[in-house]
């Protein structure tokens, strides 16, 4: 009996083994593997571990543009590889050396910011051009004029989003709840406060939490409701955000929530009660319920294919491949060109290019700080959907 | 002031519970279940699945979450645990640190990163009292603790079985010499301590209802400081442990600084450990050379 069992146990992990290789095959899936005329894309991102959602939906995007892409038959044919990072410094690092070894000439870099800013580093020393999808701290693009970037960086969400509430009188006396352990969440928190003050918005409580302490948020929101708070700033992700709408609810606490870009997939967070997130506000630069055809055409694919509405990881991944796209046109790169060479070349043409994406028109980038420069929509959360405000 | 206690001690008995699992694991066993709290996701999982894929009623979800996380106990310590019964301490804590880590990977395979959103099994209502509100999951948690800690005494001290725990935690050698079978009392340890862990994880996603594979590992590091705390080992310490530290960590949080709550939560830890190095409630023993 215990030999069959020990069997059964070993043929559960061998099953895992396996299972695990399937996925690991899929990585770096194009339908022309090991065309030697097509341009090679390659960046790291969590397919696995906590922040999976963020590396999986970049990877889609991406996957998905190179696709239509090389569907096309044109001149400019891709092949994309993404590995597994974990939304670890260490082993985005170590996805970053197998990429070069593979002969990555251009990089998405990073999906999430911390191994952004551990190979940004890289690969201005290896002059191999980058475009982030999604990393979107400052630390990410300064210093190197060859690291770019597709969505906003941290701090430019922080004075938007104060912007946006004084223009649009949402509130006057304002919580925030942000996350000290994390760049993103402390980035927009900062420049928030210090643009709210100079709007006249009144911040009347200010609470953090960190990864450890992410589970009960009893104290924050009790913080908010005695200094008669209004409106409260959730800038971070929408995982912690979720439990605070649920446990604002069950303290019978109602107020206005305004979040952030982070906040975008709440609604698509399995067995989530949407009507505790009717009315929360959130900036972001894609919003998939959009009549954009592009936007239709895009939120329609993925669907069929990956069995979900696209976020906006998703858009600004497929943004990424497509603004190559452009700028490889525009520059007459050609794909024999060493990573170097089309370093070079980027960096003359992504500051002078005019990009129109799916999270985005008219985006420029600022050829000192490769930061985007694109305006966000305002959706607020009506009957389980976005609707552009 | 109140409001503040009372979501000191909702937090507290949701660490109580968890603790106690993993005091009569460690009391019995003698060893620490590192994956104890992933036991707890596991729980939270099979509880979700039945109740939102399969539509049962939440009482059949938390027996499906009972049933899988006894078996689910026992496998590991046969294939884990059991192998290793004369391996030094280390040896064993590092395959419970290995397992916890297969369980969440496992967990990733199956149920992917994507959080699922728990639903309460008790309902998200609250009870008023005065211009107070306690929410029906803190009435809850706070009685079946109770409830469970009061069996586990009356089971550890009554019955059989539990006198052969009790003697297989004193020396196992001694133990077997007298005719207890050590295996299998350990088996049943693991089995009772992995169920209540499927009740602590659905009573914990009730009140914090977010599902992730690694939902289990933080709670499971609280609840191991508030068994230590109230003394490892003993079942009415782990309750007392989880209450105290669930207090001290949101009164930390609430009038001294949010930053370093964690830091200040330990900081009371060590200087316990200090004062009574066996916990609150630990049994000094004198070791036998």
């Amino acid at each position: 009996m215990k030999k069959a069992l020990s069997v059964l146990l070993a043929g559960a992990m061998l099953a895992g083994v396996l299972a695990g290789c399937g996925n690991g095959g899929n990585n770096g899936s194009s339908d022309e593997a090991g065309n030697p005329n097509a341009f090679k894309i390659g960046g790291t991102g969590p397919l696995t571990g906590a922040d999976a959602i963020y590396g999986n939906a970049v990877k889609n995007g991406a996957e998905l543009a190179v696709e239509e892409i090389n569907a096309e038959g044109g001149d400019i044919q891709f092949e994309l590889r993404i590995e597994d990072d974990e939304s670890d410094p260490e082993k985005a690092y170590n996805c970053y050396n197998k990429l070069t070894d593979w002969g990555m000439q251009l990089s998405l870099v990073s999906v999430t910011s911390k191994p952004a800013e551990a190979i940004s580093v890289n690969l201005y020393e290896d002059r191999i051009f980058g475009l982030t999808p999604s990393a979107s701290s400052v630390a990410v693009t300064e210093g190197k004029d060859n690291v770019y970037q597709m969505c906003f960086i941290d701090p430019d969400q922080g004075t938007t989003a104060a912007d946006y509430i004084a223009d649009n009188n949402l509130g006057s006396k304002i919580a925030i709840i942000y996350k000290n352990d994390d760049v993103y969440s402390t980035g927009i928190y900062e420049t928030f406060v210090a643009e709210a003050e100079a709007r006249g918005l009144e911040v009347v409580s200010v609470s953090t939490f960190t990864t450890s302490s992410s589970t009960d948020f009893s104290v924050q929101l009790n913080d908010a409701k005695n200094n008669g708070a209004d409106l409260v700033f959730l800038p971070m992700y929408y995982q912690p955000a979720s439990l605070i709408l649920n446990q604002a609810n069950t303290m019978n606490f109602d107020i206005s929530f305004i979040g952030v870009d982070g906040m975008d997939g709440i609604l698509t967070l399995e067995n989530f009660d949407t009507s505790l997130a009717e009315g929360v506000m959130l900036l972001t630069p894609f919003n998939p319920s959009s009549e954009d055809e592009r936007t239709q055409n895009f939120v329609q694919k993925y669907e069929e294919k990956y069995g979900e509405t696209p976020n906006q990881f998703a858009a600004d991944a497929y943004d990424c491949v497509y603004a190559y796209k452009q700028a490889i046109e525009e520059s007459g790169a050609t794909p024999d060109m060493s990573a170097e060479e089309l370093c070079d070349l980027m960096i003359q043409q992504f500051p002078q290019m005019t990009f129109t994406g799916l999270t985005g028109t008219d985006a420029t980038w600022d050829a000192s700080t490769g930061r985007v420069s694109k305006i966000p929509t305002g959706v607020v959360i009506e009957n389980g959907a976005y609707v552009g405000i | 002031m109140i409001s503040n206690l009372i979501a000191g001690i909702s937090l507290g008995s949701i660490y109580a519970i968890i603790a106690l699992g993993y005091t009569m694991v460690y009391g019995i066993a003698k060893m620490l279940n590192f994956a104890h709290g992933d036991v707890i996701m596991v729980g939270g999982y099979m509880c979700f699945c039945a109740t939102f894929y399969l539509g049962w009623p939440p009482a059949m979800g938390i027996l499906l979450a009972v049933i899988v996380c006894t078996v689910l106990g026992v496998v590991i310590e046969r294939l884990a645990y059991k192998p290793l019964r004369r391996a030094p301490a280390l040896a064993v804590l590092i395959t419970a640190i290995g397992v916890s880590y297969f369980l969440q990977n496992a967990a990733l395979l199956l149920w992917t990163a994507n959080p699922k959103t728990f639903t309460s099994v008790v309902g998200n209502g609250s009870v008023q009292i005065g211009n107070l509100q306690v929410t029906h999951v803190t009435i809850v948690t706070i009685l079946v603790c109770v409830l469970i800690m009061a069996v586990l005494v009356w089971f550890t001290n009554k019955t059989k079985m539990g006198t052969a725990m009790r003697a297989v935690s004193e020396d196992k050698d001694a133990a077997q010499l007298m005719g207890i079978n050590v295996n299998t009392t350990i088996s049943v340890t693991f089995a009772i301590g992995s169920g209540l862990a499927a009740i602590a994880g659905v009573l914990m996603l009730s009140a914090y209802p977010m599902l992730v594979p690694t939902t289990g590992s933080m709670p499971g590091i609280k609840a191991f400081t508030a068994a230590v705390f109230g003394g490892i080992g003993s079942i009415p310490g782990a309750m007392l442990g989880g209450i105290l530290l669930g207090v001290i960590e949101i009164f930390s949080r609430a009038y001294i600084s949010q930053e370093v709550s964690d830091a200040i939560v330990f900081a009371v830890l060590i200087i316990v450990l200090l004062v009574k190095p066996a916990g609150l409630l630990g049994k000094q023993i004198s070791e036998k050379v």
